[in-house]
C-alpha cells in the first residue's frame, strides 16, 4: 500500500438478487484490510444489504437444516468488515439513505451504521481519493 | 494523460450495451488515456478462448490493459489457461490498486 486513502462505494443494488452487491462487498474487504477508510453510500435496494432482520434458513427441498445450509446473510459480511476495519484502524462510514429507508421499511439496520441523505454522498465524493458507483442497470 | 479503469460486469451477449462499453474504451485510449479494462462477473465470459475474442483482441490492440477477475473465472469454470489472447487473470485488488493510484473508475 503506498499510504492511507479514503475510497468511496455507492451501492444500489439489494442483496440476494445480483453478483453486484457481492462483487461490492469483496472491494470494500479488500480496501479495509489494506488499513483504507472507506465511505459506503447504500441507496434504493442497497439499504437492505445491512437490514438487521434476515435470517439463515432451512432447505426443506434438500433436507439441510439450518446448520447444514450455512445460507448467508449480507448483513453478517457487513458486520464482519466493520469487525475487520477495527483490526486494521480503518475506518468504514456507512450511510443507509433516509428517504430509501423509509420507503421500504429497512430502518432495522446492523450496528456501526448511520442514516443520512443524499447530502452525504455529496460530502463523500467531495472528501475521497477515488469513488466508485455500482449501479443497477 | 489520464488513468481510467472501465470495469464490465456484463455478458456481451446478453447486453448489447456492452459493445458501447469497449468502444468508450477504445475512444479513451485512442485518445491518448491510460486504460484498463477490468471483466468481472458474467463480463468474464467473452475471455474465453473462441468466444467473440475479436472485440477484447481490438481493445488490446489499442493498447489497453484487459484483465478478467480470476474469483470470476473460477465461479464459472473458466481456466486461466483457457484465456483468450490478450487477456490475463488478475484479482479483485487490481481495482483497489488502480483507485489508489487515481484511475477514473466507471463500471458497467
Amino acid at each position: 500500500m503506498t499510504g492511507k486513502r479514503t475510497l468511496t462505494f455507492v451501492l444500489m443494488d439489494p442483496p440476494y438478487e445480483n453478483a453486484r452487491t457481492t462483487t461490492a462487498l469483496r472491494l470494500v474487504d479488500i480496501a479495509v484490510r489494506r488499513g483504507h477508510d472507506v465511505n459506503v453510500f447504500a441507496y434504493e435496494g442497497a439499504v437492505y444489504v445491512p437490514f438487521a432482520r434476515q435470517a439463515p434458513h432451512p432447505n426443506a427441498v434438500h433436507g439441510r437444516d439450518v446448520e447444514q445450509e450455512d445460507h448467508p446473510n449480507p448483513k453478517d459480511w457487513v458486520s464482519a468488515i466493520l469487525q475487520e476495519a477495527g483490526r486494521r484502524g480503518a475506518k468504514v462510514d456507512w450511510v443507509q439513505c433516509g428517504l430509501c429507508v423509509d420507503e421500504r421499511g429497512a430502518a432495522e439496520c446492523i450496528p456501526g451504521l448511520r442514516r443520512g441523505s443524499p447530502a452525504d454522498l455529496v460530502a463523500f465524493v467531495a472528501s475521497s481519493d477515488n469513488a466508485l458507483v455500482i449501479p443497477t442497470r | 494523460m489520464a488513468q481510467y479503469l472501465l470495469i464490465e460486469s456484463r455478458d456481451p451477449l446478453s447486453d448489447a450495451d456492452a459493445a458501447r462499453f469497449q468502444e468508450l474504451a477504445a475512444r479513451l485510449a485512442r485518445a491518448g488515456n491510460e486504460v484498463t479494462f477490468f471483466l468481472v462477473q458474467n463480463g468474464v465470459f467473452p475471455a474465453r478462448r473462441g468466444a467473440r475474442r475479436e472485440q477484447l483482441a481490438r481493445l488490446a490492440g489499442h493498447g489497453i490493459q484487459v484483465l478478467a477477475d480470476d474469483f470470476s473465472l473460477r465461479e464459472r469454470g473458466i481456466a486461466e489457461d483457457r484465456l483468450a489472447p490478450g487477456v490475463e487473470a488478475a484479482p479483485l485488488s487490481v481495482v483497489i490498486d488502480l483507485m489508489e493510484s487515481g484511475s477514473r473508475a466507471l463500471w458497467h
